[in-house]
């Protein structure tokens, strides 16, 4: 599958960065305003769909092919268990938020707060955004595209 | 509230549309419409994150729709199933839409809070108590992290098994021809 | 008359998936059911001329961590809203397996058409 011309492919390079900042600032003030760790993930998959729309499928395989892919959505999924089994060791029960309930949390309404909630947002994000990168790579490939048997127009009715 | 009136028309028609043209590429930019006019309803229903997840979701969808369905120069749609089968199913559509109101007249006016209509709701809990214990100012965010973490988890979980299911089924295979039948 | 409208618009998607003989339109009235059900449980928390339930700095005492009392009688449902977060993720996922199935069966059958497809063998 084959890019786009060179007016789409030079705008949509200056505006990818645009594109990943914002999904790491939607991530990360999760806690603070609307938005979270789901909405961001899915923005920056979208980033990678308009770079692999502009530039063609062979430049975003390059850049994150699918073997990275997955085991970044493995990551993702396996750190935010991780955060819900550290709170089952360090204090009470499973998934509690542990960081809060020390004497070092921040204070409320700041970017470094609410113990382990930016923690589990940024997680949820990697883990998100990689799975759906990983769909719309795998849907994009041209494996089983042509169906095995001759169609013309008089099967469609 | 006459925004809603306005907002909910659209999307019926959005759908009716979407539902009986035979054309696949109108089919799916009606999704988009119906997608955007709900996203449209959740802001004006005071739910700014919900409006936001569901736009950029709105978008994937869409992305993922027509990679899958017009890249494949399929773009026109045969009619339905024969005309007794679909008489029969509108007639028990019909009947069921109309239990339906009357079941919805017992509920409380479109307004007031059902889940938080009891003094010890777990919604004021939520509210009073969720920057104390959680610290995070986003009444939402404390619920689904820290309150009701479970469900997360569980969400992830279901998430990452459907990705799992769709890699798994478009598998290429590299060493069969296509036409060797499958046992 | 808002919850009959939007029962209605469930009642749509449901006729599209129950009478329509090609896979993807079965797909657009999965997707439009999925939709309704969001759009109700949002609007089963909605308070009249509420305001949404994110704290702000003038809510709140930061010394002590009490919450205005106008803002506890004037915010909408938080729990809906965090019920619906999930379940509009996981529309998304339900979605792309749906269209990996019907491409799988397009690239064996070659027809979206499902009274065309009769030998349903593995």
């Amino acid at each position: 599958m084959k890019g786009m011309t060179i007016i789409v492919k030079t705008i949509s390079g200056w505006v990818k960065v645009l594109i990943i900042m914002f999904g790491i600032y939607i991530t990360l003030t999760g806690h603070l305003s609307p938005g979270g760790g789901f909405a961001g993930g899915v923005i920056l998959a979208s980033a990678y769909v308009l770079l692999m729309l502009a530039f063609g499928k062979e430049y975003a395989e390059e850049n994150l092919p699918i073997p990275l892919a997955s085991k970044l959505e493995s990551v993702g999924a396996l750190l935010f268990a991780l955060v819900a089994i550290m709170g089952a060791i360090s204090s009470g029960s499973f998934f509690v938020n542990f960081l809060q309930h020390k004497e070092a949390h921040g204070q409320a309404l700041d970017l470094i707060s609410a113990g382990t909630i930016p923690y589990s947002n940024l997680f949820i994000g990697i883990k998100v955004g990689a799975s759906l990168f990983l769909v719309i790579l795998i849907l994009s490939s041209s494996q089983y595209y042509s169906p095995n048997r001759p169609i013309d127009g008089k099967e469609f009715k | 509230m006459a925004i809603f009136y306005i907002l909910m028309v659209f999307v019926i028609i959005a759908a009716i549309v979407a539902v009986e043209t035979k054309n696949l590429l109108s089919a799916v930019i009606c999704v988009g419409a119906i997608g955007f006019g709900g996203s449209l309803m959740f802001l004006f229903l005071r739910a700014p994150d919900i409006a936001i997840t569901q736009v950029v979701v709105e978008v994937l969808g869409l992305i993922i729709l027509i990679r899958a369905t017009i890249a494949r120069d399929l773009t026109f749609i045969s009619g339905d199933r024969e005309f007794f089968g679909v008489v029969v199913s509108l007639v028990i559509i019909f009947v069921i839409f109309l239990a339906g109101v009357k079941v919805f007249e017992t509920l409380p006016d479109f307004g007031t809070p059902i889940f938080a209509e009891a003094p010890d709701a777990a919604s004021q809990t939520y509210i009073s108590e969720g920057l104390q214990n959680t610290g995070a100012a986003n009444i939402v965010t404390s619920v689904i992290l820290d309150f009701r973490a479970y469900d997360t988890l569980g969400e992830a979980t279901v998430l990452f098994t459907a990705i799992i299911g769709a890699t798994v089924i478009l598998r290429r295979k590299s060493r069969k021809s296509i036409e060797e039948p499958d046992e | 008359m808002l919850y009959s409208l939007c029962f209605l618009f469930f009642m749509i998607g449901l006729y599209c998936a129950v009478v329509k003989k090609n896979m993807v339109k079965i797909v657009i009235g999965i997707m439009i059911m999925e939709y309704a059900v969001n759009l109700f449980l949002i609007m089963l928390g909605y308070r009249l001329g509420g305001a949404a339930p994110i704290i702000d700095r003038s809510q709140v005492d930061l010394e002590t961590g009490q919450i205005a009392a106008s803002f506890l009688s004037s915010c909408v449902d938080p729990l809906p809203q965090a019920l619906v977060l999930t379940s509009i993720v996981i529309s998304l996922g339900s979605l792309a397996l749906m269209i990996s199935i019907c491409v799988r069966t397009y690239g064996k059958y070659g027809t979206f058409d499902i009274t065309e497809i009769r030998r349903l063998k593995g």
